[in-house]
Parts: structure tokens; sequence; C-alpha cells
């Protein structure tokens, strides 16, 4: 007996609801959240397995924004390669580019002149700038609060012009070089910057009378999502997140090593015990503050001389194997280069820094209810494209 | 140290040693003993240490009880040439493919298969890394696997596995973390062709060339304008 065409899709229409009504008198039930959502910066799938409304278990899926960065950067000559990571983490673009550059350098026995290291730390700061204080207005909106985003995103303008001013790009500058920068500061940079650094802090005091000073707030961060410091460090947490857990890691203050002006600097890193969501807020909006400040004593201290180290026109870099890791907005990234002395490079690992931040939420999701997911996706704080790359 | 590898390059021109990270190589070493292979010390910089894939998952445990509890990274190399070149006309170096897997360049810490595992440890103490680093056989790519220690290792061997192959017996879920289920192949390796650029030529390796009306060898100056 041969079936129509209609007659099957009346089968398969009843036979998938028959699968939905199994779900739901089953014991538990299956919610997808994503690839969609506010929450996700970006397209993150997370199926969650739902007892009544608490979780009992959760996967993330991603690679709908999977981009090979690392096959990719394989067919690129090394300048090439900053145009392509500045899009890893979007909201860092400069932060992206320092430690490939950096490593490049290392390779190449390079340095850049102390002018261009100033001036990379500062933007390198801005970037974060730029990166925290979206997240400050974006974890009250997550959660009900809608008017700290708009706060948030006219201050973020202020950082954006200046890094516009400089290096013509608002969210993709692609202006470091290997052995410094493509540009020097325009004329009145300085000045306007400190004055835009103020009105950032104005924007933290307003954060923390707005959102954290919030009942509502308070109560849906306070507890949610407790991540001990062993667990932080065994998925490789870093940043804020690590810092929220009482890590006190920083890699500003703790690698001073590489090349860049962090350590002419005097600024605190600060750790928090809770390890909960409200302090990974906490955590970031101190770091903010505290980034102002780093700025404002670079500005200061900024030396006069060239922008740029001697490099040959066209780069080729010695062999050998180099990972250099910077403190970025949302943790830890590092490249790992091997050089072949090639234009370009053999193979980039990419360390990013949402790839192990997330990587952790099958493990705190447990036990949470169902809005409780989206205050610890927010405060975790990550970006798809960091997570994917 | 017991590494015919360690020092070569540190030894070069200025006898720099680095205290601290010489201390950790003799601390993995008098651990693991025989399972470390070569290491390589580079002053002021990193640390490798390479072990044999016996001795993998117990070099794991061993850094992690020496303090270096903060997992960073785990992946992999594969050392073989890439035969399909980088599409650029002409080629910047010719391509040979050597006979056996052991004549392929290695890395710092040398090697003699085609595939490596590589991972990054931290110490939150000492406020230094060790990268670990193995050899796998061409015949047998499989690895123990670390997620037991450092529980952020299951990801990153999820993904190695979908992209260079490799197998991580005991890995409690390793299945697909990027790429979609039915896929084929495995798109790090280095015989994995880069398709888009088979399809069109990456314009940009044009601008290497030098610009019209400059002499050729102003190589010194105005590095920046490379690109």
């Amino acid at each position: 007996m041969t079936v129509t065409e209609h007659e099957r899709a009346f089968i398969t229409s009843t036979l998938s609801e028959s699968r939905i009504n199994l779900e739901i008198e089953s014991d538990g039930m299956t919610l997808n959240l994503g690839p969609q959502h506010p929450a996700t910066h970006g397209t993150l799938r997370i199926i969650v397995k739902l007892d009544g409304e608490q979780i009992v278990a959760c996967e993330p899926t991603m690679g709908y924004m999977h981009r090979g960065y690392e096959k990719l950067c394989e067919f690129r000559t090394f300048p090439q390669v900053t145009t392509l990571v500045n899009r890893i983490d979007w909201l860092s673009h400069f932060a992206n580019e320092v430690p490939f550059i950096l490593a490049a350098e290392q390779l190449m026995g390079v340095e850049a002149p102390p002018r261009a290291q100033y001036i990379r730390t500062v933007f390198f700061e801005m970037a974060r700038l730029g990166n925290i204080t979206l997240f400050l207005g974006e974890m009250g909106l997550q959660l009900g609060a809608m008017t700290a985003l708009f706060y948030a995103f006219r201050d973020r303008e202020h950082v954006l012009n200046l890094l516009e001013a400089v290096t013509g790009g608002r969210f993709h500058p692609n202006f470091d070089r290997i052995g410094g920068l493509k540009d020097d500061l325009p004329k009145g940079w300085i000045d306007e910057t400190k004055a835009v650094m103020k009105k950032i802090r104005g924007f933290c005091d307003q954060m923390e009378t707005l959102v954290m000073g919030n009942e509502i707030f308070q109560t849906r961060t306070r507890g949610i999502g407790v991540i001990p410091k062993d667990v932080a460090l065994g998925y490789g947490l870093s940043g804020a997140n690590a810092r929220a857990s009482g890590v006190d890691l920083d890699l500003r203050r703790d690698n001073p090593d590489i090349a860049m002006a962090w350590k002419h600097a005097d600024f605190k890193v600060w750790t928090h015990p809770d390890g909960d969501s409200f302090a990974r807020y906490w955590v970031r909006l101190q770091e903010v503050r505290e980034s102002t400040h780093i700025i404002e004593q670079l500005l200061d201290g900024i030396p006069a001389g060239p922008i740029m180290a001697k490099v040959p026109r066209i780069i080729k870099v010695p062999a050998g194997e180099a990972y250099v890791q910077t403190e970025n907005p949302l943790g830890w990234m590092g490249y790992y280069v091997v050089s072949k002395g090639d234009l370009g490079p053999f193979r980039v690992k990419i360390r990013t820094a949402s790839f192990n931040n997330v990587s952790v939420l099958p493990w705190v999701a447990k036990g949470l209810y169902v809005p409780d997911i989206v205050t610890v996706l927010a405060s975790l704080y990550f970006i798809l494209g960091d997570i994917d790359r | 140290m017991s590494s015919a590898d360690t020092g070569t390059e540190v030894t070069e021109e200025a006898p720099a040693v680095d205290e601290r990270r010489d201390a950790i190589v003799a601390a993995v070493a008098a651990r693991l003993g025989d399972a470390v292979v070569g290491s390589h010390v580079e002053p002021g910089v990193d640390v490798w240490v390479r072990v044999t894939r016996d001795g993998w998952a117990e070099a794991a445990q061993a850094v992690h009880d020496l303090g270096f509890t903060f997992f960073d990274f785990l992946s992999a190399i594969d050392w073989y040439p890439n035969i399909h070149g980088k599409n650029e006309e002409p080629p910047t170096n010719p391509i040979t493919v050597p006979a056996t897997s052991a004549e392929l360049e290695h890395g710092v810490t040398g090697g003699e298969t085609r595939f490596q595992l590589i991972a990054r440890v931290f110490s939150p103490e000492q406020k230094l890394g060790v990268h670990l680093r193995c050899d796998l056989p061409d015949d047998d790519l499989s690895a123990p696997t670390w997620s037991r220690i450092y529980p952020g290792a299951d990801w990153n061997e999820r993904e190695v596995c979908e992209m260079f192959g490799i197998d991580f017996p005991g890995h409690p879920n390793l299945v697909h973390l990027y790429l979609p289920g039915g896929f084929e192949g495995h798109p790090l390796r280095k015989d994995f062709p880069l398709l888009a650029r088979h399809v069109k030529p990456w314009p940009g390796l044009v601008d290497v060339e030098a610009m019209p009306g400059e002499p050729d060898d102003d190589a010194e100056a105005e590095g920046s304008e490379a690109e």
C-alpha cells in the first residue's frame, strides 16, 4: 500500500505531537535557550533539562558563529592577522590585536618604543572601558532594568569617539603594528581623554546607586551562581570572573615581562570572596574605575619619542614559538604562535577568555531556577565571537 | 634536567639563567622520571616540557600537585607542511614533504611524530606557566583525557578531537563542539584545504609588492606601510 504525500504529512505531525506530549508528561522537560536570545550576545544555544523549575542539566551548544580563525591565520601574513583577530571579541577590538603583535615582536626580537608602549596600553584600557561599561548597563537590562543600558551607551560613546579620533575606526581600529603603532596621537587628545575619564567615573557612581544599590538587583544576583575558587581555577576562569571568586590574578600586574606600560602605573587589583553574580558585577565596576586611573596616570607620564621601531618593510618572522597572554576585558587572551620563518604564521592557537569562562556553565547551572540562568550568563559576561573564534 | 634539548638556545650568547623556571623543569622531571623526554626554558619567557604519551595523564596530575592549578588551554599542532601552499604566486617557500614524520621540523622541544598535543597550565602562587607536550604516534592518535584532573580540558579536548581527529579515551562526552554532526574531515590538519582560497585567491597578498614609483630597497623605513 502506498502512502500519499498528504497522509505522510498527517502521520508526521501526529507523531511529533505525541512526542511533545510525552515530554511534558515525563518527569523532565527540555527547554531551548537560544540560539537567538538577548542574553547570549550572539548565537549560543543552551539546552536546559528541567525538573519543574529547576535545572537538572545544561548543555551549551555553539558553533553557529565558528569562523575557523586558527585555520584562516595560517593563510595570512603577519600584518594581515591583526585585521582578523580584531573581530574575535568585537567589543575589545584593540585588546585582541595586542597579544598577537607582542608574540610576533617577541619572535622577531623587536620591542616597540616606550611611547608606543604607553599609547598601546592606553588604548588597551580604553577597549576595556568600551567593553565593560556596556556590561555594567547590560547586566541591568538582562534583569529587567532597562534604563542602565541607555546610560551605558551614552558614556561608552565618548570612549569610542576618542578611539575614532586617533584610529579612524570605532569598532575595528586595526591600529597596532609589529614594532609600534600606525600613528601618533592628535593634538589636544590627551586633555579630552582626561575629561572623558571623569565622565566614566561619574557613570560608575551612577551604576553603583542605580543598579547595584537596587534591591531587586541584589536579590536576583546575591548567592546566585556561586563559583568556588578551586572550580574557577580548574575550568580556567580568568579575568573578573576569577577575581570575583577570590583568585588574585591579574596579568597586568603579574606579567611585567611583556612590553606594555602597566608596570609604570599604580593600580589595585580588586577581588571579591563571594563568587556569585553580584561579586562579578562588583569586581567589574571597580575595574572600570581602576582603568580610568591607569589611563590618567599613563597619559601624565607618556614619554616623547618615536612610535615605531625599525622593522623591515616586508615582515618575515624568524622560526620559533611564542606564547603571549594579556589581561583582556573578558579575561586572559593568549596567542600561541608558531612561525617557520615564513611571511605568515605556521600555526596559531588562540586561547580566548570566554571559551573557558562559559565552559563552567554546565557545572554552575545545576540546581538553579530558570530565570537564574540568565543572571549567570549575563554575569559571566561572554562575547560569542570570543567563544566560537 | 633530564633533557638533551635544554639549553641549546639558552647558552648561545647571553648565559641567561632563569632559576625559577629551571626549578619548575627540575620539579616536573623529578616527579615524572623517564616520562620527560625533552624540555626547553627560555629565560624570562616560558617553559616547555615534553613527556611521553603514557605519561600524559600523570604529567597533568604532577603539575596539578605542584601548584599549577589554573588550566590555560589544551590543543594540538600538526607539523606536516602546508601542502596546499598559501595560494600565493610565486610561493614564498618551496613545499617539501619529508618521507617520515620524524624528519618533520618540530618546535622547541623537538619531536618524532606528526601530531603533538600542547597544553599550558599556570600557577597562581608562582605566577608562572608551563607548557606540556607529547608526541602522538601516527597510527594511534589518542591520548588519555585530562578532564578528570582539569575540568576545563573537557571542551578543549572536544575541539581537538574534531579539528585534528585525536581520540581521548575516558572523555565523558567526546562529541563535536563546533562542527555540525556529519562533518567529514579534520579542518586544522594541514592536508585539509581551505576551500575558500581555492575558489578565489586572496587578493591581499598582492599588497606586499612595492608601491608604484617607490624604490624597492627602502626596506628600513616605514615598516608600517608594509601591509
